[in-house]
């Protein structure tokens, strides 16, 4: 018997990964949950079927989440975490102890339970006593934020299904008032590659640049996603993302990682020419 | 009655399994004749589109299915007869209007009725008397009538035959329908409803008096509106004491004889929907209304207006599903919220007039997109927020009906410049929106006032339409003698 996961990347490309046996299978208020356990990629997450991560690349986007904005930002202390209910971003964030707060905005409890239960790889970022969770509507948390967070990190869904909300102009607009007046935001921010993720990756950049001063883009390689080529955003209100990047600080507080140096944040914002030009686009549209 | 059943939608599927060759109309044969047309709307959608036969019933004289799902609807609103109409809920005020009142009949009815009312009277040729449907001071809308003005009205107009109601207003006011009803049978008036907004008043908890229920004796309902059913679809019911066989035929001297399946199949389907599930739809959907009105009264500045406004007379009951937003303090008008909502974040709602917007809150939305709708207006004030908007003045004008819109639309006349045609014959129809109210009627008097107004309107940025110069820089006005 062969048992094989497969999330189609586009109409015509799928991605399979064999699968030992289904850890969990569950339909929540808000989406269905699935954990598998597979001899190549370890246990993963899917969310309605799509993957959301793996135990062996799940590393290179929670890193590139994390510390791109904390070698940018001089003293960050408090945090905001939208979405991210695996725990991954709050495991990275948990290695700088000059951060005071954590606050992890997931819609979905069932998530966090589910991940706890059989993902402690990256759930161990809620042992954290600086975490405080938060069950309810991104959008609707920020909405009552003003002058908060010294970061916000977005670690949505795509923008089908409950991650929707978080990318709209109204969203990142309120991301900005909950934001101090040096704040930076950090999104996931789709792919440039296949053309309907281009275009969400496309819609999302012309509105954010809407709404900040410094909205740049980075890009990491994730071999699970579709295409294995994806990108973040890096929106700030002051900070620039290589010029102001702090290395010799972040070196000091030696953190270990495993994709994140400080040479491979600057060459993260050298993107190839043509997903320059697509956020050119976007840019001159404004 | 079985409300699980529902007898055209029955029939229709029925239908499709039987393979039958079509040699009728229309000729797009389940659209095998039109593929980009059946490539657009899908198989299912064109294999339904299909002409009155002996098993589909016909829509001008049924005696099958469509019979049995009238009566389904009838058995659903409390009323004791209903129809299909298939022409809008424009096409169920006219056969309303037209069943009830002839020519030189007086009918009774507020002035902020929608146009297709005085539309109805050109039909019919009967005469006009207006009720001031009062206005809001603070956010300049209409509202309903007082039980004091319709009691003056009818005791003057004892030889009326029938009183107009809006059962709600676009803005969600309701009048006293009860007392108006009992009232207007006492005289023997018939008490018609406009409810292109009231749909689910039959079926939700706690919401105001469907006109059924009041015991009116016809009401026009927009399916299509809060009940869910394909644009055009509408119903018109009918009490007991009217005869429902001559509202056929007044509905027949205007219907179409090729009636929709896909708009008689909506209302069918829709219909078992409301009476099965209508009472947790619509408890839903106040559960959301409040919340977003909370949220948004919360945000400072605009104000979400709802059970508040009741006053016991001219605000009798309000429609709470309505999500109506006042903008003025925000320092926008309303139409600039609802462009803005539109341009910067890809939210579509159903109107702005100066001072206010309408959201429309139904069964199709969820708590996500109202997330969406409260954020979006959060941003908003923050980024646009100017100082106080004046608001506009609707002063009431007393409309004065010199002769019946039929006879004015159809007299000789002639056009004048607007300044020109103060002291004549108006045989135009000028809508101002907002407040959504007629300025002029065909067969009314033009005055000053009316002139100034219409000037004033324009200056405001209100939308006037109706008359026959598009810009209402001039008056189509009765030319004497002839």
């Amino acid at each position: 018997m062969e048992l094989w996961y497969s999330e189609k990347h586009t109409e015509n490309v799928e991605l399979s990964i064999r699968v030992n046996r289904q850890l969990y299978s569950a339909q929540s208020e808000f989406q269905r949950i699935d954990v598998f356990e597979s001899p190549e990629f370890g246990r993963f997450l899917t969310l309605d079927g799509f993957m959301m991560l793996t135990e062996r690349d799940e590393f290179i986007y929670h890193e590139m989440m994390a510390h791109v904005p904390l070698a940018v930002h001089p003293d960050p202390k408090t945090i905001l975490v939208i979405g991210a209910g695996d725990g991954g971003v709050l495991r990275e964030l948990g290695k700088y102890p000059g951060i005071e707060r954590m606050d992890l905005v997931e819609i979905d409890p069932q998530v966090v339970a589910v991940c706890k239960e059989f993902l402690p790889q990256t759930a161990c970022g809620f042992d954290d006593p600086r975490v405080r969770v938060y069950h309810q509507d991104g959008l609707k948390f920020v909405r009552a934020c003003a002058d908060e967070y010294d970061l916000i990190i977005v670690d949505s869904t795509d923008p089908f299904g409950p991650g929707e909300g978080l990318f709209t102009k109204e969203f990142y607009g309120n991301c900005f008032k909950a934001l101090k007046a040096d704040g930076l935001m950090i999104n996931q921010h789709e792919s440039p590659f296949y053309e309907a993720d281009a275009l969400a990756m496309k819609r999302a950049h012309a509105r954010i640049v809407k709404s900040f001063p410094i909205s740049r883009v980075y890009q990491a390689h994730i071999p699970t996603y579709p295409s294995g080529h994806w990108l973040f955003g890096f929106s700030s209100k002051k900070y620039h993302p290589i010029r102001d990047l702090k290395s010799a600080q972040w070196k000091a507080l030696g953190i270990q990682t495993r994709y994140y140096n400080t040479n491979l944040h600057r060459g993260a914002f050298y993107l190839p020419n043509y997903v320059e030009s697509i956020l050119k686009e976007c840019e001159d549209d404004e | 009655m079985d409300q699980h059943r529902a007898p055209v939608h029955e029939a229709l599927q029925t239908f499709k399994t039987m393979r039958v060759v079509p040699f009728d109309v229309p000729g797009h044969k389940r659209g095998k004749g039109n593929p980009e047309l059946l490539d657009f709307l899908g198989e299912k959608c064109l294999a339904v589109d299909v002409n009155s036969m002996k098993p589909l019933d016909n829509l001008c004289h049924p005696t099958g299915v469509i019979r049995e799902a009238e009566l389904l609807a009838a058995d659903a609103f409390g009323a004791a007869d209903a129809f299909f109409m298939v022409g809008g809920t424009t096409s169920s005020v006219q056969a309303m209007i037209l069943s009830a009142v002839a020519r030189n009949d007086k009918i009774i009815l507020p002035r902020n009725v929608h146009r297709s009312v005085i539309n109805a009277l050109i039909l019919c040729g009967a005469t006009p008397v207006y009720i001031n449907p009062q206005t809001h001071e603070q956010l300049g809308i209409s509202l309903g009538m007082r039980l004091e003005d319709v009691k003056q009205t009818v005791l003057q107009n004892p030889d009326a035959k029938a009183i107009l109601i809006n059962n709600p207003t676009y803005y969600g006011i309701c009048s006293n329908l009860a007392e108006i009803t009992a009232l207007a049978h006492a005289h023997g008036m018939l008490v018609l409803a406009d409810e292109a907004h009231g749909t689910h008043f039959y079926f939700g908890e706690n919401l105001p008096l469907s006109a059924m229920a009041a015991g009116a004796d016809m009401a026009a309902v927009s399916m299509h509106k809060s009940g869910g059913s394909l644009t055009q679809s509408s119903l018109l019911l009918c009490g007991t004491g009217v005869n429902s066989a001559y509202v056929r035929q007044v509905i027949n001297l205007a219907q179409t004889t090729s009636g929709s399946y896909l708009l008689m199949a909506s209302l069918d389907i829709s219909r078992r929907n409301l009476a099965l599930h209508g009472r947790q739809t619509f408890n839903a959907v106040t559960r959301l209304t409040d919340y977003a009105r909370t949220e948004i009264n919360q945000i400072g500045d605009y104000y979400a207006y709802g059970s508040d406004l009741i006053n016991g007379d001219s605000i009798f009951n309000f429609d709470v599903t309505k999500l109506s937003v006042n903008t003025l303090n925000v320092g926008l008008a309303g139409i600039e919220v609802y462009d803005l909502l539109r341009d910067e974040y890809d939210i579509q709602i159903e109107f702005g007039d100066l001072g206010n917007f309408l959201a429309y809150i139904s069964l199709g939305d969820n708590q996500k997109n109202i997330e969406r709708l409260i954020s979006a207006l959060s941003e908003i004030r923050r980024i646009y927020k100017k100082d106080k908007a004046s608001l506009m003045k609707h002063e009431y004008i007393n409309p004065q009906v010199l002769m019946p819109p039929q006879q004015a639309f159809y007299a000789p006349k002639r056009s004048v410049a607007l300044e020109d045609s103060v002291g004549s014959v108006c045989c135009d129809f000028v809508m101002c929106y907002p407040p959504g109210i007629p300025i002029l009627a065909p067969g009314e008097r033009v005055t000053g006032d009316i002139v100034d107004y219409i000037r004033y309107a324009k200056e405001k940025g209100c939308s006037l339409t109706g008359s026959e110069d598009m810009a209402v820089n001039r008056l189509n006005i009765w030319k004497e003698g002839d």
